[in-house]
């Protein structure tokens, strides 16, 4: 299994002429997901005249106009909650929130009401709502401005959270969010939204719970987490010119969690890095470490190693944002520590 | 703050028969509502009672006083019109038909539940009948009933969404914007405020800086009325206007329906926060008796129907417990069921996350 996700995960490039960016497979998915069901619509901030303020929703309003595409005021916990409702009346909302920062404003629609309706109300209703939001820290825009808050809806039962790295993945996941009938909470990466690639075409759905191989290596894996695994990558390449050749794993979907795939790598390299943005305490690391330990435990030959944004509210002072946040070097030398003694 | 004093009396304010169109409902649907006020009074006496035996767990929150505006408000909606309510929502599923047997079932936690045990007295829903559900965060369910109304408009639908929720939940920024998006919108949407005077323990007056509740539409633009929710037929008759307003000129609309809780904010609360014979006063104005005095008046109903409806509820009660009592647990084998819409059939094949 976790081959055959592997391979379907692997982006060929064979599908498009040239390669679009990562907002730009989002957009396209949104547009095909429109075409097939009038039941999609897109509501938010800024998402229809502005198109976007990350310009995701780029030419919709034009082409679906005001009935499917709906500016909304600024009332996170309002819009979050109608996406809610119209979602149990069986449309299906694409929410965008203009960065996850504001989702906290938002977090009672999100926890209490669209993660828990199926359960609570002994499955007569469903939730197939996105909820789409950008997050990440790295333009200086300080405390209040540079979440990322992977771990708070991954804690969530009843949430589905994607967390894409590529333009294919970007295309491929929304896809799949789109047409699930749970509430998928959708994690963009600010960081990302230029980033080129190639992407899949109408039907070439990523599935949810399938990790993707970034890089094959031996000496130790390497679990990294949207815009991380371009940081990963970025180590494992320097490493790599040290003659230490990583795996580098994408998990794609925190949940559900491929953890078949983590712990097959870990029990063949014996080693694990996992790289997150956010903060470290009770965090998407910290969660998977402890995963890995239960499953992996007696293949390890080193502890598995943490690399996560520093503790803190994030800075708005360049260099110290840049010192909270994991980069490549960070990276690199967690996996060397690990290789000790090796 | 001035929290020290006698609080205003508002029932003195309470305004009768002001808003009275000359229709009156059909003989047929009022003895019907007078039925489901009784049905709901006795099943949650009957509750309360269950709740003391500890065959009822949690929380449970009577809303014993409200009748008239539960079902009067209800009455006036089509049965396809979605509603949303929170916590305190035993009537709301009532009135709306469901299934005394499986509500009450559903407080005892048993499989038969309407909710087959997950929700309990604070998360009733009967999807089928249009009920969608109590919610235990009181603002918490008015953007949904705003989204219930986004789509009957986005597919051109006839039907009227209503948010029902408490004096308690106004004081939530989530009514504001969902107030506003309504209005903005022109979603068929009515806000129906049961105001019962009380935040859990913490009179208006002592949480509202105006405590005519009403007035918040009129910063939407829209058109708002404060009733006497103690009266069956003027909620009916408000309510359908609002409905016809919405249905007919997408336009939403708040209602204030003045009423009184006579039990504490859950069975676990002491109730030790009124003014003096200030619950007295209200339960002199009891919906039941009002109501009775007026079908009585009417020919409506004789004495005898008024005999043969109580007791025939009070079998439906009886009958209701029974059933809950007689139910079987939930199997604990279904402890993860109903966390996900399906079950994850595309899982790898070793260790998964969701069940």
């Amino acid at each position: 299994m976790s081959t055959a996700a592997r391979s379907a995960a692997a982006p060929t490039g064979t599908h498009t002429a040239k390669p679009i960016s990562y907002r730009e497979a989002l957009t396209q998915a949104m547009r095909e997901e429109m075409e097939r069901d009038d039941a999609v619509f897109i509501m938010g901030e800024d998402v229809g005249q502005y198109e976007g303020a990350f310009k995701v929703t780029r030419g919709l309003l034009r082409e679906f106009g005001e009935r499917r595409v709906v500016d909304t005021p600024i009332s996170e916990a309002g819009f979050v909650g109608i996406g809610v409702g119209a979602a149990m009346a069986g449309l299906r909302p694409i929410v965008e929130l203009m960065t996850v920062n504001f989702s906290i404003v938002a977090m009672d629609q999100i926890v209490n009401n669209a993660a828990k309706l199926g359960y609570m109300f002994g499955g007569q209703v469903a939730c197939p709502m996105v909820v789409r939001m950008p997050g990440g820290a790295g333009h200086q825009l300080a405390a209040q401005h540079s979440h990322s808050l992977e771990a708070w809806f991954t804690h969530i039962p009843g949430l589905k959270v994607a967390a894409p790295a590529t333009p294919f993945d970007a295309k491929g996941l929304l896809k799949t969010a789109i047409r699930d009938d749970d509430p998928v909470v959708f994690l963009e990466s600010e960081g990302l939204y230029a980033k080129k690639g190639p992407v899949g075409d109408a039907e070439e759905l990523v599935r949810f719970g399938h990790a993707a191989a970034r890089r094959a290596g031996e000496a130790c894996t390497i679990v990294a987490v949207g815009r991380m695994v371009w940081v990963a990558l970025a180590a494992a390449e320097e490493l790599a010119s040290e003659g230490v050749e990583c795996d580098v794993l994408d998990p794609r979907t925190l949940r559900p969690l491929d953890m078949e795939t983590l712990a097959a790598s870990v029990r063949r390299t014996h080693r694990a890095v996992i790289v997150e943005e956010g903060w470290p305490e009770c965090g998407v690391a910290a969660n998977l470490a402890a995963r890995l330990y239960e499953q992996c435990f007696d293949w390890l030959d080193a502890p598995i190693e943490r690399v996560s944004s520093a503790d803190v509210p994030m800075p708005y002072a360049r260099n110290l944002e840049q010192a909270a946040l994991p980069g490549p070097a960070d990276v690199a030398a967690a996996v060397t520590r690990t290789l000790r003694g090796a | 703050m001035s929290s020290a004093g006698p609080r205003k009396d508002r029932m003195a304010e309470t305004p009768t028969a002001q808003h009275s169109p000359p229709a009156r409902p059909e003989a047929g649907l009022m003895r019907d509502m007078f039925r489901t006020m009784w049905l709901i009074r006795r099943f949650e006496e009957r509750a309360a009672e269950e709740y003391m035996k500890g065959h009822i767990g949690g929380f449970l929150h009577l809303a014993i006083g409200e009748e008239a505006a539960v079902v009067g408000s209800i009455a006036a909606l089509r049965p396809t019109d979605p509603i949303t309510s929170t916590y305190r929502e035993h009537g709301q599923a009532l009135a709306r038909g469901s299934d005394p047997r499986a509500v009450m079932a559903e407080l005892f936690g048993r499989s038969t539940g309407i909710c087959g045990g997950r929700g309990g007295s604070m998360h009733l829903m009967d999807a089928g009948r249009h009920f969608y559900g109590g919610y235990g965060i009181v603002g918490g369910s008015i953007p949904l009933a705003v989204g219930l109304g986004f789509a009957i408009a986005y597919r051109e639908e006839e039907g009227v969404a209503m948010a029902m929720f408490g004096d308690g939940a106004t004081n939530q920024g989530v009514l504001a914007e969902s107030m506003n998006m309504a209005a903005l919108w022109r979603l068929p949407v009515v806000f129906f405020v049961l105001n019962n005077h009380y935040g859990m323990g913490t009179a208006i007056d002592r949480a509202s800086a105006d405590p005519d509740l009403f007035k918040r539409a009129e910063a939407f633009g829209m058109p708002a009325t404060q009733i006497d929710g103690m009266e069956v037929l003027a909620v009916y008759r408000a309510v359908l206007e609002a409905a016809r307003l919405a249905r007919e000129e997408r336009q939403p609309s708040m209602i204030e329906a003045l009423a009184y809780r006579y039990r504490g904010h859950s069975m676990s609360d002491p109730d030790t926060v009124r003014v003096a014979d200030e619950k007295e006063r209200w339960e002199a104005r009891d919906p039941l008796v009002t109501f009775e005095r007026v079908l009585l008046g009417q020919a409506a109903l004789t004495g005898d129907d008024v005999a043969a409806v109580r007791a025939e509820v009070e079998g439906v009660v009886e009958d209701a417990v029974q059933f809950a009592t007689d139910s079987p647990p939930v199997p604990v084998a279904e402890l993860a069921r109903h966390v996900y819409a399906h079950p994850w059939d595309d899982a790898p094949t070793g260790s998964a996350v969701m069940p």
